[in-house]
C-alpha cells in the first residue's frame, strides 16, 4: 500500500511536471503566434475589451516563476522516493531530471530554449548559495584549518590547471584527438575553468554522507576558496588567449600573479567590510525589527556585486561577508530575525540549488552544444581525475608533517575522490569567447561530460566509498551542557599547556584572537545588551532551555479536552497543595517561559497572550474579552500541566535515565501518598484539607523561602472571591461552552473557572517570583465554602501520579534564565495587583521582595 | 641558549625520560630549555611563582589549576621529570605504545581524560560535585552570567552526566558523558622540537 502510494506520488508529481513544461511551451508558443497577431491586429481594435489574454506582458516573470515551481516539484517529487535518495544523491536526481525536462522543452521547440546563462547563475543563484555557506560557516573549524584549505585552494588548483592543460596540450600534440584546433594557451585555459572544485556540488553530495568535519571543512573550504584561483587562472589565460602567444612576456606573468593576490585579499576585504557593515547596522534596527532580516540579504548580495563590479573575487566576498557577520548580527538582531534569517537562508540556497542542478541537466539537451571527439573527451575526465588525485596525496603529505592531526590515508582519498567540479565550471566555460576559441562547443560539452561525471558518478559512489573505507563520520549527537562546557575548558587548558611549556602555536594566536576580539569588535559590533549575555556556554544553555519549553508545548497540545478537565482541577490541587512548598518557583516561571517562547507557537494568533503580563492583567479587568481569555488560559493551563508528564517522559527518550535519582523518586512518591491521604480525608470529611498543606516541610533546600511568614498573610486573603465576583458578571456560556464537563452548575463551573483564572493571572503576572501566590492559597478558602462542589474538585487528586514531573528539580533550570530579566516587571505588576488593592489591605502581603525567595545561594 | 646546562647530556635520567614520557629527545631538550627560563632562580625546582610569572597564564581562566595539577599533592615545588610528565599527557596518543609499555603511558585517552578531570575534582575525592562544577564554570563565565544561572546551568550539566544520581559526576560518568569527543584530538598540542 505504501509502495503503490509512492508510485502514485511519484506518478503524479511527473504528471504535475510535464504538464506545467507543456503548459509552458504551449504558452510560448501560442505567445508567438498570438503576439503577431495582435500586433497585425492592433489597429483593428475597435470597441474595449473586455478580457484580454496578455501573455507577452508577464512572459518573462511568468516563465521564471513556473520554473522556479518546476524545479521545486522536481525536487518534491525525488524526495518523495526515500529510496531512491538513499542510493542516489538529490544533486545526480535533479540532473537526471533536468535531462528529461530539456528533452521535452527541445522535442516542443527544436531548439533548447532554455538554458543555464551564466548571468543568470553568476548574478541570481550562486549568491545565496554561497552566503548560506558563509553564514553558515562553523568558524572555528575553518580557521583553525585555513592553511591546509588555502594550500589546497591556492596550490591545488594551480596545479589542476597546469596539468591538465599541459598534459591535454602534450595528447594533443601527439595526435590523440585528431584534427582540433587548440593551441596551448586554450588549453591552459580550459584546464583553468576545469580546475576548480564547485562548492554547489560539494555541499550537495557530501550533505548527504556526513563525513567528519575536518574532512568536510577541508573540502568545502577548499571550494570556496578556491574561486579567487580560479576566477584569476581564468581572466588571466583569457587575455593571454585574446594577447595571443607571442606577446607574454615576464611582465605580464608578474602581473598575473600579482593580479591573483590583489584578486583574492580585495574579494575577501569587501566581504569583511560589508560584514562589517552589516553587523553596525543590525546595531541599530532595533525598532524595525520586522525587516532586520532584509538587511542581510541585501547587504549580502552587496558585497557580492561589489566585488564583481571591482572584478574581484565575489564568492570569497560573499563568503567572508557570511563569516565576519555571523556572530554579530545573530547576538544584535531579535531571536525572531535570527530564525528567519536562517530559514530564508535555507529556502534560497535549498531553491537555487536546485535550480541549478534541474538547468545543469536541461542545458545538456541542446544539440548545438555537443561536438563529439571521444580523445578530447575522456582524455580530459582521466587527468581531471588522476590530477586531483595526485594534488591532493602530494600537498596533504606536505601538510601532515605539520599537522597536529594528520589527515589519515581514507582521508586523503576522500577529499581526492570530492573533487567535484559543477555548475561554475559550466558558467566559465559558457563565458568563452566564441571569436577567440574555435573549439568552445566542444569546451562546453566536455565541462559538461565532467560534471556529469563528478556530480552524477562520484557523487552515487561517494557514500559506498565513505562506508566501504570506513572513512570516520560526523557524530550525530544532542548537545549536552557538559560537553560544551568540557570543550570551554579544554581550549583553555590547551592554551594554558602552550604557555607553559612556551609553544607559540595555534591555540596561543586563538587565544589572543578571542582577546583582541572580546574587547575591542564586539565591543564596536554587538549590542550592549547582547554583550551581556554573549557566551558560548550560556547560549547553549539557553537553547537547550528553550527547546525544552518547545518540546513542553507541543506534546502537551497532543492532548485532547476531554482530560483536560481533570487536569484542571488537579492543577488547582496541586497548586494549593504544593504551591506553598515550590510552585511558586516552579509553576511561574515555566508559565512565563510558556508565555514567551509559545509566541511562535500556534499561540502567536491569540492576541490575548500577551507577553507582557500587564496587557493581560487589564484585559481581565475590562472583562469584556474574558471568556477568551479563559480559553486561552486554559489552553495555556493544559499544557502547563500535561506537559510536565510528557517532559518527563521526554527525558527518558534522551538519555537521561528517569528514575535514577533516588531522591527524586522518594519525594515524588511521598507527595503522591500525601496526596491521597489528603483527599481521602477531604471527601470523608467533606472540608477541604486545612492549613496543615502549608506547613510542609520544606524539601527543596534550594530555595529558602520565608514559607511559613508569607503563606500565613496570603491565607487570610481572599482574592479568590474576588475574581469570582467579577466573573459572575459576564455569562458562564463562553466559559461551561468551552469545557466538556457541563454538569456542573453555572456556579459550579464559576467556582472552578475561578480558581484556575486567578492561578493563570498568577502564573502568567507574578513570573517567577518567589511571592508565594495570594491566588493560589487564596482560592481554597472559597473552594472550601463550597462545600460539595469542592469536594468534587478534590478528587481527582487521587490521579496525582500523573503529576509528579512536576518535580522542581525538573523544571527549576528553565527559571533563572527569565528570573534576571523578569523579575523587575513582574514586581511592579504585582504591586498594581487589582485583587490585591481592592480587598484586605491590611492583609497585602508586603510588597513582595524577590530576593529573598529565590536565593539559591 | 646554548649553555652547557640545557644539553640534553645534563638532564638527569634523560633516558628513562624518553622512554616513559614518549617525548624525542629533542622535545626533551627543548622543554628542558623553558624549565630553565620558567626556573628563575635556578633552582632546578618550579615553584608556583615561577608558574604565576607567565604573563599569559594569569589571564587564563583556569590557569590555576591548570598550574595546580603541575604539584602532585604536598609537594610545593616540581621538578623536571614530573614537569615532562604533566606535558606527556599532550601527546598524540601513539597506539604501538600501548601495547609494549606495562604502564599506561601518559598520553593515553583514558589518563588524558583523568588529568582533565582532576582540573575539575579539586578535592581529590573522585567526583565532580556541584560546587566543584559551579566554581570551574564561575571561572569561566565570570562576569557575563549572574549567579543564579549559574546554578542552573551547573545544576542541568550534573543532571545530565549524573548517572547514579549522588548529585555528582564521577570519573566513569565524566568519561561516558565525554564518549563523543575525541579526547586524543581535544587534548593535543604540537611540540617542537
Amino acid at each position: 500500500m505504501l509502495r503503490r502510494g509512492r508510485r502514485k506520488t511519484w506518478l503524479l508529481g511527473t504528471f504535475l511536471c510535464l504538464v506545467l513544461v507543456s503548459g509552458v511551451e504551449a504558452g510560448a508558443k501560442s505567445e508567438h503566434s498570438h503576439g503577431g497577431h495582435q500586433q497585425q491586429n492592433a489597429s483593428e481594435i475597435t470597441g474595449i475589451p473586455i478580457v484580454k489574454f496578455k501573455w507577452h506582458h508577464v512572459e518573462m516573470p511568468y516563465t521564471v516563476a513556473l520554473w522556479v515551481l518546476v524545479a521545486g516539484v522536481c525536487k518534491l517529487v525525488i524526495e518523495a522516493n526515500h529510496h531512491v535518495t538513499t542510493v542516489i544523491p538529490e544533486s545526480a536526481l535533479l540532473i537526471c531530471f533536468g535531462f528529461i525536462l530539456g528533452g521535452i522543452v527541445w522535442g516542443a521547440d527544436k531548439v533548447q530554449t532554455f538554458s543555464l546563462t551564466p548571468t543568470v547563475f553568476f548574478f541570481y543563484l550562486l549568491p545565496q548559495i554561497i552566503l548560506d555557506a558563509g553564514y553558515f560557516m562553523p568558524n572555528k573549524l575553518f580557521f583553525s584549518n585555513l592553511g591546509g584549505i588555502l594550500i589546497h585552494a591556492v596550490i591545488g588548483t594551480c596545479w589542476n590547471a597546469a596539468t591538465v592543460g599541459l598534459s591535454l596540450w602534450g595528447c594533443h600534440m601527439g595526435g590523440a584527438m585528431g584534427d582540433i584546433d587548440i593551441g596551448l594557451l586554450q588549453y591552459l585555459l580550459f584546464g583553468s575553468l576545469l580546475a576548480a572544485v564547485d562548492p554547489v556540488a560539494v555541499i550537495a553530495v557530501f550533505e548527504e554522507v556526513h563525513v567528519n568535519e575536518v574532512l568536510f571543512i577541508m573540502v568545502f573550504g577548499e571550494s570556496l576558496l578556491n574561486d579567487g584561483v580560479t576566477v584569476v587562472l581564468f581572466n588571466v589565460f583569457d587575455a593571454f588567449v585574446s594577447l595571443g602567444g607571442g606577446a607574454i612576456d615576464a611582465a605580464e606573468i608578474v602581473k598575473g600573479i600579482v593580479s591573483f593576490f590583489v584578486v583574492a585579499f580585495g574579494g575577501a576585504l569587501v566581504g569583511v567590510i560589508f560584514g562589517i557593515l552589516l553587523s553596525l547596522l543590525t546595531r541599530c534596527t532595533k525598532n524595525i525589527q520586522i525587516i532586520e532580516p532584509g538587511f542581510v540579504f541585501v547587504l549580502g548580495y552587496l558585497s557580492y556585486l561589489t566585488a564583481e563590479m571591482l572584478s574581484l573575487s565575489a564568492i570569497l566576498s560573499i563568503t567572508f561577508c557570511g563569516v565576519c557577520c555571523q556572530k554579530y548580527i545573530n547576538a544584535n538582531m531579535d531571536e525572531k530575525s535570527v530564525t528567519t534569517v536562517r530559514y530564508v537562508m535555507k529556502v534560497f540556497a535549498n531553491g537555487s540549488e536546485t535550480m541549478i542542478f534541474v538547468f545543469l541537466g536541461i542545458s545538456a539537451i541542446d544539440k548545438t552544444i555537443w561536438v563529439w571527439n571521444t580523445g578530447f573527451i575522456l582524455l580530459t575526465l582521466l587527468f581531471v581525475f588522476v590530477y586531483r588525485f595526485i594534488g591532493v596525496f602530494a600537498l596533504t603529505w606536505i601538510q601532515n608533517k605539520f599537522r597536529l592531526v594528520p589527515l589519515d590515508f581514507t582521508d586523503r582519498i576522500i577529499m581526492s575522490y570530492g573533487g567535484l567540479r559543477g555548475a561554475v565550471a559550466y558558467g566559465l566555460a559558457v563565458l568563452l569567447d566564441p571569436n577567440k576559441i574555435k573549439e568552445r562547443p566542444l569546451m562546453i560539452g566536455t565541462t559538461l561530460i565532467v560534471v556529469y561525471f563528478t556530480v552524477i558518478l562520484q557523487g552515487i559512489t561517494m557514500k559506498p566509498l565513505v562506508t566501504w573505507l570506513k572513512v570516520k563520520r560526523a557524530a550525530l549527537s544532542e548537545i549536552m551542557l557538559i560537553e560544551k562546557v568540557q570543550n570551554k575548558v579544554f581550549d583553555h587548558m590547551l592554551v594554558a599547556i602552550e604557555d607553559i611549556s612556551g609553544q607559540k602555536g595555534h591555540n596561543y594566536m586563538r587565544d589572543k584572537w578571542k582577546n583582541f576580539e572580546g574587547k575591542w569588535l564586539s565591543w564596536i559590533l554587538m549590542k550592549p545588551s547582547a554583550r551581556k549575555k554573549h557566551d558560548y556556554v550560556f547560549n547553549v544553555f539557553h537553547k537547550l532551555n528553550l527547546k525544552d519549553a518547545l518540546d513542553y508545548v507541543a506534546e502537551g497540545e497532543c492532548k485532547g479536552s476531554l482530560e483536560f478537565v481533570r487536569n484542571e482541577t488537579a492543577y488547582i490541587d496541586f497548586k494549593k497543595k504544593f504551591g506553598d512548598d515550590f510552585s511558586d518557583i516552579s509553576m511561574p516561571e515555566i508559565g512565563i517561559d510558556m508565555g514567551d517562547t509559545t509566541i511562535a507557537n500556534p499561540y502567536a494568533r491569540r492576541d490575548t497572550v500577551p507577553s507582557v503580563s500587564l496587557e493581560m492583567h487589564e484585559q481581565t479587568m475590562n472583562g469584556l474579552r474574558e471568556s477568551e481569555d479563559i480559553n486561552t488560559h486554559h489552553l495555556l493551563q493544559q499544557h502547563l500541566y500535561k506537559g510536565r508528564k510528557q517532559h518527563r517522559h521526554r527525558y527518558s527518550r534522551s538519555h537521561f535515565d528517569v528514575n535514577q535519582d533516588e531522591d527524586e523518586v522518594q519525594e515524588i512518591f511521598q507527595r503522591t501518598m500525601r496526596n491521597r491521604l489528603e483527599s481521602f480525608k477531604s471527601a470523608k470529611m467533606g472540608v477541604a484539607p486545612p492549613k496543615t498543606i502549608t506547613k510542609h516541610p520544606k524539601k527543596d533546600t534550594q530555595q529558602k523561602m520565608p514559607n511559613g511568614k508569607s503563606t500565613d498573610k496570603t491565607r487570610s486573603y481572599h482574592s479568590g472571591d474576588e475574581d469570582f465576583e467579577f466573573s459572575e458578571g459576564d455569562s458562564a456560556s463562553g466559559y461551561t461552552g468551552s469545557f466538556p464537563r457541563v454538569t456542573y452548575t453555572a456556579g459550579a463551573s464559576h467556582l472552578q473557572s475561578n480558581p484556575v483564572r486567578s492561578l493563570f493571572q498568577l502564573v502568567l503576572r507574578t513570573g517567577l517570583h518567589a511571592r508565594p501566590g495570594p491566588h493560589g492559597p487564596g482560592a481554597d478558602p472559597a473552594l472550601a465554602g463550597r462545600g460539595g462542589a469542592g469536594q468534587r474538585h478534590r478528587r481527582p487528586v487521587a490521579e496525582s501520579p500523573g503529576r509528579t514531573a512536576l518535580d522542581p528539580s525538573n523544571l527549576r533550570r528553565l527559571a533563572p534564565l527569565r528570573i534576571s530579566t523578569r523579575s523587575s516587571d513582574s514586581f511592579t505588576l504585582a504591586g498594581v495587583d487589582p485583587a490585591a488593592s481592592s480587598r484586605d489591605r491590611d492583609d497585602l502581603p508586603p510588597p513582595p521582595s524577590p530576593p529573598p525567595t529565590y536565593k539559591p545561594n | 641558549m646554548g649553555s652547557n646546562k640545557s644539553t640534553i647530556q645534563y638532564i638527569p635520567d634523560v633516558k628513562e625520560l624518553i622512554e616513559e614520557t614518549g617525548f624525542s629527545a629533542a622535545h626533551i631538550q627543548r622543554l628542558f630549555e623553558r624549565f630553565d627560563l620558567l626556573d628563575r632562580d635556578q633552582m632546578g625546582t618550579l615553584r608556583v611563582e615561577d608558574f604565576e610569572a607567565i604573563p599569559e597564564l594569569a589571564m587564563n581562566p583556569i590557569g590555576d589549576r591548570i598550574i595546580g595539577a603541575f604539584f602532585s599533592s604536598g609537594k610545593e615545588t616540581v621538578d623536571f621529570p614530573t614537569f615532562v610528565r604533566v606535558l606527556a599527557h599532550f601527546q598524540p596518543t601513539d597506539s604501538n605504545r600501548t601495547k609494549n609499555s606495562s604502564q599506561e603511558p601518559y598520553n593515553s585517552p583514558n589518563r588524558k581524560l583523568q588529568f582533565a578531570f582532576q582540573l575539575y575534582d579539586q578535592d581529590r575525592d573522585g567526583k565532580i560535585s556541584r560546587a566543584e562544577l559551579l566554581q570551574v564554570l564561575q571561572e569561566m563565565l565570570g562576569m557575563q552570567v549572574t549567579d543564579e544561572q549559574l546554578q542552573s546551568i551547573a545544576e542541568r550539566a550534573i543532571q545530565e552526566a549524573d548517572l547514579d544520581g549522588d548529585d555528582a559526576i564521577s570519573f566513569d560518568e565524566f568519561k561516558k558523558s565525554l564518549e563523543k569527543v575525541d579526547i586524543d584530538q581535544k587534548m593535543r598540542i604540537g611540540f617542537l622540537s
